[in-house]
C-alpha cells in the first residue's frame, strides 16, 4: 500500500519534470519537424545560469522568495539568448534540408554547447538547494513529501493547462496549429511562417532552460547533464507522439510511473524498462500514441 | 567485380601490414582502434545510402565487444579470429530479430527506434553487477591460432587482424554495392513506392542492410575490445553511436575507402586533442560537423572526387 503511493507520488513528480522538458521538444518537433538534440544544452544552460543566479541571489542576502523569480528569471534569459542565437544564426540555413540532416546539425550544436558550458563554469559542481530547502516537507503517512516537489508538479499541471489554452484558445495557438498541420497551406493563407517558427523556437528553447532551472535545486550540478535529458525526453516525445502536446503528457506520465515502478520494486531494470516502453510503443504505434499517420506520398 | 577500389584497397592493406614493422607502439595502436571503429561507420555508410541513420549503431558494437569478452571469460574462448566471427555472428542475429521491426520504419523513426534498442542494452548493462556495471570487465589475452603473443608483439597481432578485417570487410562491402540489390539503395531512397511497383521489396533490402550493418560493428566492437582489453557499458551508450554517426558524415560515403580515412583522421585529431585541448574537444567536433554539413554535404571523399571530375 505505501510503496503504491510511493509509486504514484515519485512517478508523478518525475512525470512533471519530465513533461517540463518534453513539451518544449515536443512543441519544435510539431511546427518545425526539427528534432533538436540541442535541447539537452538549454537544459544544462537553464540549470547552470539558474544555479549562479540563485548563488549570487542569497550572497546579496535577499527574502527567499524572491529566489523563485530568479530561477524564472534565469530560464527566460537563457532561453532567449541560446534559442535566437541559434534559430537566426544557423538553423534557418538548413530549413530546406533533410530531417536527418538537421538532426545531425542541432546535434552538433549540442557537442559545441557542451564545452561552452564547461568553458564558462569550469568542472565544479554547482548548487543552489536553498529554494528546495526554504519550501520545507510534508509528511503524509510513513512517507516524507518535499514541498518543492508538490511545487514542480504543480509547475507542470500549470504549464499544461498553459500549453493548451494558448494553443486552442488564442489566435496566436490557432495559427501554430494551423503550421503543424500543413506548412505550406498556412504559408499560402498569409501565415508568416518564419515569424512562427522563430518565435516557437524560442518558446521552446525557453521550456527546456525552465526545465533545468527548476531541477537545478534539486540536484549537483555538474557537466554532462544534458547528455541523459536528451534521450529520455526524446523518449518521451517518441512515445506520446513527435509533436503532440496531450502526447507529451501522457508519454510522461508512462515514463514517469513506469521508472517509479521499476525503482521501488525492481530497481535493476530502472534504466531499461523506459526504453523497453518506447520501443514498445513504437512497435505497435509508430508514429506515437497521439499522432496522426502520414499519408505516404508517391 | 575486380575494380580499382578492391585494387586500390589490396595496396593500402599492403601499405598497413608494412607499417607494423615501422610505425611506434601508439601509433599501431591508433590505427588498430580507427580500422576497428570504421568497420562501424563501413555499416553506416550502407544505410546511410538508402537514406536512413542509425543513432544506435552502438547496440551492435557493444554487443559484439561483450559477446567477445565474455565468450573470452565464461567459454574460455581465446582464439581472436573465432573471437571476431562469433562477435559478429552475435550482432547479425541480433541485428536480424531488431530489423524485424526496424526496417518497417524510416528517417527519424528509424534513427529513435535505434537508439532506443541501444539504450535498452546500455541499460541492462550497466545494472548488471556481475559484468562489472559501469566500470566493465577486462577481457582475457587473446590469441591467434595457437600463438599466444604478449605486450608490444600483441599489440601487433591485433593490428595485423584488424586491417586484414578491414580489408575483408572493405572488399565484400564493394561486391556487394555493386550488386543488383546493393544498387537498390539509391532508388529506396529516392522512392520507395516505385522500388515496389518494379518487384523489390524495400522491407526486405533493408532488413539485410541492417544485418550487414550490424554484423560489421559487431566486429568493430570485438577488434576494438581486443585492442583495448576492456568493455564497458559506454560502448552502447548513445554518444558512442552519435560519434559513429559524425564520422560517416565526415568522411562521406562516395567510396568503401572514406569510412576507413575518417576514422583515421578522427582517432588521430582525437588522441592529439585530448592531450593538448582535452576541454575543447567536443567544441571542435561539433564544429568540423556542422562545417561538413554546410560546405561539404558529400564528406571529405568528395574533395577526391571533385578533383578527379576537374581532370
Amino acid at each position: 500500500m505505501l510503496t503504491g503511493f510511493a509509486i504514484l507520488v515519485d512517478g508523478l513528480v518525475y512525470a512533471s519534470w519530465l513533461f517540463i522538458v518534453a513539451i518544449g521538444l515536443s512543441l519544435i518537433f510539431g511546427v518545425m519537424k526539427i528534432l533538436n538534440v540541442a535541447h539537452g544544452a538549454f537544459y544544462a544552460f537553464g540549470a547552470y545560469g539558474a544555479a549562479t543566479l540563485v548563488g549570487l541571489y542569497f550572497q546579496a542576502d535577499l527574502p527567499v522568495a524572491g529566489a523563485f523569480a530568479a530561477l524564472l528569471v534565469a530560464a527566460v534569459l537563457i532561453g532567449l539568448v541560446l534559442g535566437s542565437i541559434l534559430e537566426r544564426g544557423l538553423l534557418r540555413w538548413v530549413y530546406g534540408r533533410d530531417e536527418v540532416i538537421v538532426v545531425l546539425v542541432t546535434y552538433a550544436v549540442f557537442l559545441i554547447l557542451e564545452d561552452v558550458l564547461r568553458l564558462i563554469w569550469g568542472s565544479d559542481s554547482y548548487f543552489a538547494y536553498q529554494p528546495y530547502v526554504a519550501l520545507g516537507n510534508v509528511v503524509v503517512g510513513d512517507m516524507i513529501i518535499s514541498n518543492y516537489d508538490l511545487g514542480l508538479i504543480a509547475l507542470a499541471g500549470l504549464t499544461a493547462i498553459s500549453a493548451w489554452w494558448g494553443l486552442t484558445r488564442t489566435k496566436w495557438g490557432k495559427l501554430l496549429v494551423a503550421v503543424i498541420y500543413d506548412r505550406e497551406m498556412s504559408t499560402a493563407f498569409g501565415i508568416n511562417v518564419t515569424a512562427v517558427f522563430a518565435i516557437t523556437f524560442l518558446i521552446g528553447a525557453m521550456l527546456g532552460a525552465f526545465g533545468g532551472a527548476f531541477t537545478a535545486p534539486k540536484i549537483s550540478v555538474t557537466p554532462g547533464l544534458g547528455v541523459e535529458v536528451i534521450v529520455l525526453a526524446f523518449a518521451v516525445v517518441a512515445i506520446g507522439g513527435m509533436g503532440s502536446i496531450p502526447g507529451a503528457l501522457i508519454g510522461s506520465l508512462i515514463v514517469g510511473w513506469c521508472r517509479a515502478a521499476a525503482v521501488h520494486l525492481l530497481p535493476e531494470v530502472e534504466l531499461f524498462v523506459i526504453y523497453a516502453v518506447m520501443a514498445l510503443v513504437l512497435a505497435f504505434r509508430p508514429e506515437g500514441l497521439f499522432s496522426r499517420m502520414q499519408a505516404r506520398k508517391i | 567485380m575486380w575494380d580499382r577500389t578492391i585494387f586500390l584497397l589490396c595496396a593500402i592493406f599492403v601499405a598497413a601490414v608494412a607499417g607494423a614493422f615501422v610505425m611506434p607502439d601508439w601509433a599501431i595502436f591508433l590505427a588498430t582502434v580507427a580500422v576497428a571503429k570504421a568497420l562501424v561507420v563501413l555499416g553506416l555508410m550502407i544505410l546511410w545510402r538508402t537514406g536512413l541513420v542509425s543513432f544506435g549503431q552502438a547496440l551492435y558494437f557493444g554487443a559484439g565487444g561483450y559477446a567477445a569478452g565474455l565468450a573470452g571469460l565464461w567459454l574460455g574462448l581465446s582464439d581472436a579470429v573465432l573471437l571476431v566471427v562469433f562477435g559478429s555472428v552475435i550482432a547479425a542475429i541480433l541485428a536480424w530479430v531488431v530489423g524485424l521491426l526496424l526496417a518497417r520504419y524510416r528517417e527519424i523513426f528509424f534513427a529513435m527506434l535505434s537508439l532506443a534498442f541501444s539504450m535498452i542494452l546500455y541499460g541492462l548493462l550497466v545494472n548488471t553487477e556481475a559484468l562489472g556495471s559501469t566500470d566493465g570487465v577486462n577481457i582475457i589475452a587473446p590469441t591467434f591460432l595457437g600463438y599466444a603473443p604478449l605486450g608490444a608483439a600483441q599489440v601487433r597481432a591485433v593490428y595485423l587482424l584488424t586491417m586484414a578485417s578491414g580489408l575483408i570487410a572493405a572488399c565484400l562491402v564493394q561486391i556487394y554495392l555493386q550488386s543488383t540489390i546493393g544498387q537498390l539503395a539509391g532508388p529506396i531512397r529516392d522512392n520507395e513506392i516505385r522500388v515496389e511497383y518494379l518487384g523489390a521489396s524495400a522491407r526486405a533490402v533493408i532488413h539485410l542492410k541492417v544485418v550487414i550493418a550490424g554484423a560489421l560493428a559487431g566486429a568493430g566492437g570485438v577488434l576494438t575490445a581486443l585492442a583495448v582489453g576492456h568493455i564497458d557499458p559506454e560502448m552502447a551508450y548513445w554518444t558512442t553511436s552519435g560519434g559513429f554517426v559524425f564520422v560517416t558524415i565526415l568522411a562521406g560515403t562516395g567510396s568503401v575507402i572514406a569510412p576507413f580515412l575518417g576514422s583515421l583522421l578522427f582517432e588521430t585529431v582525437r588522441s592529439f586533442a585530448m592531450v593538448y585541448t582535452p576541454e575543447t574537444w567536443q567544441l571542435m567536433l561539433g564544429s568540423a560537423l556542422l562545417l561538413t554539413i554546410l560546405f561539404f554535404p558529400g564528406g571529405l571523399w568528395s574533395l577526391f572526387e571533385r578533383r578527379r571530375a576537374g581532370v
